[in-house]
Parts: C-alpha cells; structure tokens; sequence
C-alpha cells in the first residue's frame, strides 16, 4: 500500500511540471503590457524600466519561470498587477466564502443524489425512474446563468421573497439579532445560489449512483442474501447499497477542485464575494498573477484529487489491487 | 466506413449460396441504425427540433420580421406583441430576429467547435493507443495535463488573451475541449489493434496509416459519433457562457448568450430580453443530448447505462 501511494504521489510530478508549463505559456502569450498597468498613464520611459525591473519583467522568460516556480513552491504567487497586494492575500480572503457555499451545495447534492439514484435503480422503467431520467436530462441542459436569471427575477425581483446578492445583510449578526435571526438571515442569501449550483452537478451524481446501484443488484451476493432469505431491506441496505456506494466514495476525491472553483458565473451573478469573482475580475482587468495563481491552483488540486480517488477506491474496496 | 465493414451486400450472398433462391435480404447497417434510433421517441423529438433550428438558421434572413441591427429608442424595452414576437431590447432592437439570426452563431459555434475537438481527440487517441509506448505515455501525459486544468476557466483565459472572433472563439472552445474524448478513442484502440483483421492488414503490408484509418478508425466511430453529437450541445452551453459574461462573439452581432447578457441588466422591467434567448439555448442543447443519447441505444446497445 505505502509502495503504492509513494509512487502514485511521483507520477504526479511531472503532471504538475507540465500544467505549471502551460500556464505559464498562456499567461506570456498574453498580449498587452502589464507594466502598462502598473504605471502611471505619463510614466517616463525610465519609470517604466524601474517598475519591469521591480516585477522582474525584464528577464529571459525561462528565469522568470524558474522564479516564478520557486515562488509558488513556497505558497508565494507574487503580487496583483491591479493592487500591488500579494495574490496569496486575495486569495485567502475569498476562499472562505467559497467553501462556505460550495461545501452546503456538496452536502445538499448528495443528500438528494445518493436516495434518488437508488430508487430510480430498485425501480427501473418505473415511472418515477423516468421521471428521474427526464429531470436528469433537463438538468444538465439547462444553462445555470440562464436558470439564476429566471430565478432572480421570479422570488428576487417579482416576489421579493429572497435577497438576490450578496452573502448576508448588514448589521444582521450575533451580536445584534442574536443566533436563529442570524443563521435565518444567512440561509436567505444561500438558497438561491445553492439551487442553481446544485441543479447541475445533482442530475450526474444520481444518474451515477443509479447505474452503480444497478449494477450491484445483478451481482450474484445479492441473489445469494435474498435466496437465503434474508428480508428484502436487508438485502438493499446491507448489502446492495453498501457496495453500490463505493464508487460514489471516489467522487468525493474529485469533489476537492470543484470546493475550490466551479462556480465563476453563478458567483458573478449573485455577487458572492468568492473565488469565482474574483477569478472573473482578475480575468476582465487582465490581472495575470491571479489569472495564473487561480489556473494554477485548481489543476493542482484535480490532480491531488485523482490522487485522493485512486487512494479512496483502495480503501474502500479491498477487492482493488494496487498493483 | 464503419458501413463498409460490416454490409454484407445481397449480390454476394446470391454468389456464396450458387444462385440458390434466398428471399431474405440482410439489412443495411445504416438502416438498422435508423431502425432502432426511431424507437427512441425523445431522440426523435430532438432530431426534428434540430432540423428546424439548423432551417431557421439558414434562412434567416426571410425568417426575421426585421433587420436584427435595426435600433428604434421610442420603442425601447417593449413587452412581445404583435410586431415584436419576443418584444424589444434596451435600444428598441427586435428580440426575435435577433434570435433568429443569433442561432446561426450558437449552432456554428457548436458544430465547428465539436469538430474541432473530435478531430484533435480522435487523432491523439488513435496515435497513442495504436503505436503504445513511449508515444503512448507522452501523449497521454500531455490529455492528463489538459484535462487538469479547470476547463472553463481555462477557455475563459485563452479567450481573454486572444482577438475575439468567431473562429477563435470555435477554435478555443474546441482545443479544450478534447482531452475526454482522447481518452475514449486510445482505449478503442488498445483493444482493436489486437485483433485479427488488423494482423490481416498489416500481413498484406497496409501502412500504420491505413490501419489507423481505414482498418481500426471506422469500428471505433459508435463511441464517437455518441461523444460528439453530446459535444456539440456542451459547445453550444460554452459559448452561450462566453457570450453572456461579455467575451463571445463581438457586437452588433447577436448570439443567444450576448441578447441574455443584455437582458441581465434589464431583467426587472424586460423579462422577456431574458426568457427567449435561454429557451433556445436550453432546447437546442437538450435535444444534442437526446440525439446522442439515442445514438447510443442504436450504434451499441452495449454501450448503454
């Protein structure tokens, strides 16, 4: 096993060379000076000069990637051109909320995706597995902006129900409105956002879930527990779905990039002061160190997270060799 | 191609079987194809849905009641009605003519974006799995790579840093876009390289190229014809993204994301700027998904669920 995962984290090596090589690529490819940015409208050309020099602009491009590398190795992604504050606080300031919404969205899509999958399989070409079919089809055709706006504007603009920006209101907290009208009013702020964000992802996990289901209950231990009589419940429960949800247990690996990204648009139209905004900023005001940092960043964590799926599926499955 | 494999014509049954009399006639396989997609009723509902779509886009010029760069400011902001089917925009712009021509964008866009991907996907994945190795092993490394990045931030980072055109905008969206399929067509591959009728090819002296092509490529085209018809409704939903977030296809002229985008600032006194633009999107994709989801029922049964 430790064979295994040692190897496994050396593969991954030379993956993240090469994404860190792509990147940086990109990011050079870019027209348009970002010293240009950084200076004054009027700067002289000698002004200029400095601030390349300060930026270390004024380097062969592989130095500037070997810096560049080192930096990053140390959680340093250098400074935003916009702000000239360092891309890592940026970052860290968002990341909270980010979490925040994208960790009730995963709790929220698995509570629903895990029960719908495995009734749509213990009942297949029932109706209410068409009917789950029908959804799931819908679900990943529909567009989430186009979604976020019909919901804005039915139970945000329409009705007034719910607020349709932002994460809380001001001067609605512990301290002044005590804990339930707090949690009350933070909930208001996530509906919205969760059901657009979960809509999506939900009709894959259930669709998965039902063809791993129906998988498992054609295996031969199932015919054996229910000809040795067990009560059908048991069956399902003890051993159908313990099995069924092993794989479902992997996707928990690929869940760690999508916490971290995913939700650039519906982030914009909410304005939830997340990564996705600021990513969708840093694109428009051609702020490369963020662009970079955040590209960066999430194929790190899908590497690290195939890494983690390969190593769960070893654990939970122990028919798995890890050869 | 993959007909040509696998017809066995009538003509030669006639001569196998000396003349004798033989009545049945074995089915095309384009025809048992088609056959069995017509069981698929939603697929179908999706087929029609497109061909209509692809006509109206065609003939948009005779479809749009106006001219879709027509501005009219005393008309602003109007709800539908009888002279504007799906009502007008912040600057009196006609929404449906604007839709209309908007679908030539959008179905262009998904149409030469998917093949973009397809094509690229399919030659990495045939490379690497027919030659295996050390090409294997790079090239892979390389889908791996791609595949890591987030893909729609991805595209949005090249789209801001190239000229924004059209035929980048199908290009970059394409170029993303194909490490999934990469992978589907090496692990083809891997397994009918093995196979009898490509050692038969390679004994009469064909070239890896012909093998590739014309020997492995067509009994590998079910999973890819499926792949692709479901990639060109998630190129339509990739550009509609860009196009909504201000980075599509420039102004005056329209795509079904860029009328959303401009409805999205209107959306509490203009609803509608909104609502017709996204029914489309979301009906021309849906029916991508059926269309490919009864491909698959009908290329490869065994490819189901």
């Amino acid at each position: 096993m430790l064979n295994y995962v040692v190897r496994r984290l050396l593969q991954m090596i030379p993956l993240l060379i090469g994404i860190s090589i792509i990147n940086f690529t990109i990011m050079h490819l870019a027209p348009g000076d970002p010293v240009l940015l950084l200076s004054e409208r009027n700067a002289t050309p000698e002004e200029l000069a400095r601030i390349r020099a300060l930026y270390g602009l004024d380097e062969p491009i592989h130095v500037q990637y070997v810096k560049w590398l080192g930096h990053v190795l140390k959680g340093d992604f250098g400074r935003s051109f916009v702000d000239g504050r360092p891309v890592m606080d940026h970052i860290l300031e968002r990341l909270p909320y980010t979490l925040y919404l994208n960790f009730i969205v995963m709790i929220i899509i698995y509570l629903v995706a895990i029960p719908v999958g495995v009734i749509s399989a213990l009942r297949q070409y029932s109706k209410f597995d068409h009917a789950v079919t029908f959804f799931t089809f819908l679900g990943q055709a529909l567009p989430s902006f186009w979604f976020a706006l019909l919901l804005i504007y039915a139970v945000g603009i329409k009705s007034n129900w719910l607020p349709i920006a932002g994460v809380a209101t001001i001067g609605v907290n512990v301290k002044t409105s005590g804990l339930w009208a707090t949690i009350l009013d933070r909930a208001k702020y996530l509906i919205l956002p969760v059901t657009v964000v979960s809509l999506g992802s939900m009709a894959g996990i259930a669709r998965y879930m039902r063809s791993s289901m129906l998988e498992v209950i054609r295996q031969d231990y199932v015919r054996t527990a229910r000809a040795k009589g067990l009560p059908e419940k048991a069956v399902i429960i003890k051993h159908a779905l313990r099995n069924a949800l092993l794989p479902i247990v992997t996707l928990l690996g690929f869940e760690l990039p999508a916490l971290f990204s995913g939700t650039a648009i519906i982030e914009t139209i909410f304005s939830w002061p997340g990564l996705g905004l600021l990513s969708m900023r840093a694109i428009f005001q051609r702020d490369y160190q963020i662009v970079m940092a955040m590209n960066m960043i999430g194929a790190t964590l899908m590497v690290l997270g195939n890494f983690l799926a390969d190593i769960l599926y070893v654990i939970v499955d122990p028919r798995i060799k890890y050869s | 191609m993959a007909v040509a494999e696998k017809r066995t014509s009538p003509n030669n049954l006639d001569q196998n079987f000396g003349g004798e009399a033989l009545t049945l006639k074995p089915e095309s396989y384009v025809r048992m194809v088609w056959r069995r997609f017509k069981r698929h009723k939603l697929a179908m509902a999706g087929l029609y849905f497109l061909l209509a779509m692809y006509l109206v886009a065609i003939l948009a010029p005779y479809i749009a009641t106006q001219d879709y760069r027509a501005v009219d400011p005393p008309n602003r902001l109007k709800p539908p009605s009888r002279e504007h089917w799906m009502g007008t925009d912040h600057i009196g712009r006609d929404i449906f003519s604007r839709v209309v021509w908007g679908s030539r964008v959008s179905l262009s866009v998904g149409f030469v974006a998917a093949g973009v991907a397809v094509t690229v996907g399919t030659v990495i994945g045939a490379v690497a799995g027919y030659f295996g190795g050390w090409v294997d092993d790079v090239l892979m490394r390389f889908t791996e790579i791609v595949m890591s990045f987030p893909t729609f931030f991805l595209l949005l980072t090249i789209i801001s840093i190239v000229e924004r055109s059209i035929f980048n905008i199908m290009l970059v969206i394409g170029f993303t876009s194909w490490p999934g399929l990469a992978r589907i067509v090496r692990g083809q591959f891997l397994s009918l390289r093995e196979q009898e009728f490509v050692m038969a090819a390679r004994a009469l002296g064909a070239s890896d190229a012909r093998i590739i092509f014309r020997h492995i490529l067509p009994n590998a085209m079910a999973p890819i014809i499926v792949s692709a018809t479901l990639r060109i409704g998630s190129a339509i939903l990739s550009e509609s993204s860009l196009s909504f977030l201000g980075l599509g296809v420039p102004e005056p002229f329209p795509s079904w994301g860029s009328i959303l985008n401009t409805g999205r600032t209107y959306l509490r006194y203009a609803p509608w700027i909104t609502t017709f633009p996204g029914i489309f999107i979301f009906l021309t994709v849906l029916a991508f998904n059926y269309v490919g989801d009864g491909l698959r029922d009908a290329l490869d049964p065994r490819l189901k669920d």
